[in-house]
């Protein structure tokens, strides 16, 4: 088996290797690129539009003397040249070694390394409650409409409100639908806290739900109409014509071939809890990445923005490599080459 | 006319209509505020400060005492003006990644297939807190930053329509004809990929509006007095224990925005079904 702690190879070489390693290695360039691009854009776009030195010194409007200014220039390298100044950058970020807060005076990975966990212990639990609902919302939806008679009438209704609520779902801003949230289950029924700090369940339910709610909608609408197009497949017609139950059919047949594209959308959708991440942990004063962002956007903090935009930017390319790899297990056709590949984000959206 | 009355109607189905008439009453809050809230959205009556919603006011008043139903319906200028703006940077940045990565060398399309798949690693709101960092809070940052942040995502949909033309029978006939490249570009290209960008762009602006209300909310948006949605909602949480009001309807009127442009985008653009 060959080294696959390699460097890139060049790709003439590349074509000797397998399959497999040729994806890793596309994997980790791609994530090089990704700190790459990020810690420069950031660099350059942070000392075009002001000076550091305003942030180390306390933020704007600070009182520092000369002599303070003079140190902490010299503390944090500001008085070399701008390319010597942007290659330590770089240099740090490539080794990991993200320098320390200018507003906290703490190491950067230290304190992204204690916020980390809580929020993706938030994000993959919304991503979890997300499936859940959006497997259960479809399931309804492409089986509630296909009766006759009364049934078959009450079925379609409730399949044109379960579209009318997804699409709303997935319009829903967080911020106002996490604050309904708080008024309804707080506030009025007070039965659940509206703070939440640590991994206390109770607190953990409504941030939760709040960042689970846009995402399953998306992911409903995607699996619905997946799962009526797997309804109609030959393969669904001949385990019909087999003699299995409606149930065996879902469960074994057109079920997993409708989570395929929901599952394509699953990288996307993480970057999307992440966005979401930063206004729930503001709502629900739950400490987080979110919270960390926002602040050391607000106090302009160099070495926290970039290090904490890195981490978000390689979760990304690591959950996108794990969708990729339970695709390849779900989905046997992508085993061979140039099969063609799903979609990674819904249509028409632009964001995450 | 009637038979084109029918069949646009007919075409929109029961959710498009009113979806059609919520627009139509947005852009009337847009275009003249005053008609649908004759009062001055700023104007403060200190006896009347937290007044649930009643008749004399719907969706009740702030701490001030000013109403909330005037300034939500003069807030809809500021929002969706807000809106258009961030969705405007971010399909003119791009169209201009899309048609140079598309129309131009190889090696072109490459680095900027690359750059735009790592920018669009970025969650959106990271991207503009980033962007936010570096320009400093207000209107106008915010509207840069939600416009940059979303341009990736139109750049790689308009890459892929752009290369879907290029490569279309009819410019590859045109070409053989000797039509020069301008006007291969002006005649065919152009009209073939800006047309299905209105039902992008409707899509966008709903998202927009979202985007830059949490911004708002975060408090790195439009400042509280001003009666932008996002706002007067990051004015209201403070109180949500004692006037909800002062949340949940201005919400509520983002909401309808965004539900209304998401109706009418997806009917424009055909994509989905979803919806009623």
């Amino acid at each position: 088996m060959p080294d696959s702690s390699a460097d890139p190879l060049p790709a003439r070489l590349a074509r000797g290797l397998p399959a497999w390693l040729r994806w890793l290695l596309g994997r980790i360039g791609s994530a090089l690129l990704v700190i790459w691009v990020v810690a420069t854009a950031v660099f350059f776009a942070l000392r075009a539009s002001g000076d550091p030195l305003e942030a180390i010194l306390g933020g704007p409007g600070s009182q520092a003397g000369p002599e303070a200014v003079a140190q902490a220039r010299a503390e944090y390298g500001l008085d070399h040249p701008l390319v010597v100044q942007y290659l330590a950058q770089l240099w740090r970020v490539a080794t990991f070694q993200l320098g320390d807060s200018y507003a906290r005076r703490q190491p950067v990975a230290e304190l992204i390394g204690a916020q980390l966990p809580g929020t993706l212990l938030l994000a993959v639990l919304a991503l979890l409650l997300a499936w859940a609902l959006a497997v259960a919302g479809s399931t309804i939806a492409a089986t509630a409409g296909a009766g006759s008679g009364w049934r078959g009438r009450a079925g379609r209704a409730a399949v044109g409100v379960l579209r009318g609520l997804e699409l709303v779902a997935t319009v829903m801003p967080q911020f106002w639908l996490g604050a309904v949230l708080i008024l309804v289950f707080a506030s009025s029924l007070q039965i659940l806290p509206a703070t939440s700090s640590g991994a206390g369940p109770a607190g953990l339910v409504l941030p939760v739900v709040t960042l689970a709610i846009p995402i399953a909608g998306f992911l409903a609408q995607v699996s619905r109409d997946a799962l009526l197009e797997a309804d109609a497949s030959p393969f669904a017609v001949t385990a019909r014509s087999r003699g299995a139950s409606e149930p065996r059919v879902l469960l074994h047949h057109t079920l997993r071939h409708a989570s395929l594209p929901a599952l394509s959308l699953s990288g996307w959708a993480f970057g999307h809890l992440l966005s979401g991440a930063v206004v729930v942990e503001a709502l629900f004063a739950r400490p987080g990445l979110g919270r960390l962002l926002l602040d050391a956007a607000m106090s302009r903090d160099v070495p926290l923005v970039i290090g904490a935009v890195v981490v978000v930017a390689l979760l990304y390319v690591v959950v996108v490599t794990v969708v990729d790899a339970v695709e390849l297990v779900v989905d046997p056709r992508l085993r061979t080459p140039r099969a063609p590949h799903a979609m990674r984000t819904p249509e028409l959206a632009v964001g995450s | 006319m009637a038979a084109d009355a029918a069949r646009i109607l007919r075409r929109l189905g029961p959710g498009g209509v009113v979806a059609a008439l919520g627009l139509a009453a947005i852009l009337l809050a847009v275009v003249a505020p005053g008609v649908l809230a004759p009062g001055d959205p700023l104007a403060i009556a200190p006896t009347e400060a937290f007044s649930p919603p009643s008749w004399a006011h719907p969706f009740g008043t702030d701490e001030s005492g000013r109403d909330l139903f005037t300034r939500v319906v003069h807030g809809a200028a500021a929002s969706a003006g807000i809106g258009l703006a961030a969705t405007g940077i971010g399909i003119g940045a791009g169209l201009v990644l899309g048609f140079a990565g598309a129309l131009g060398p190889r090696w072109l399309d490459a680095a900027i297939a690359r750059v735009v798949e790592v920018l669009f690693a970025l969650p959106t709101l990271v991207m503009a807190l980033l962007l936010v960092a570096v320009i400093g809070p207000g209107t106008q940052a915010s509207v840069i930053a939600i416009g940059a942040a979303t341009a990736p995502g139109y750049a790689r949909i308009l890459r892929a329509r752009v290369r879907g033309v290029v490569r279309s029978d009819y410019v590859a006939y045109a070409r053989h004809e000797g039509v020069g490249p301008v006007a291969v570009f002006a005649r065919h290209i152009a009209p073939n990929t800006l047309w299905p960008l209105v039902a992008t762009a409707t899509l966008g602006v709903g998202q927009a509006i979202v985007w830059v209300s949490a911004l708002s909310f975060l408090g790195l948006g439009a400042l509280p007095p001003s009666p932008e949605w996002g706002a007067m909602l990051n004015a209201g949480r403070v109180y949500i224990g004692t006037a909800w009001w002062m949340t949940v309807l201005p919400g509520l009127a983002i909401v309808a925005t965004a539900t209304v442009l998401t109706v009418l985008g997806r009917r424009a653009s055909g994509a989905g079904s979803a919806g009623s």
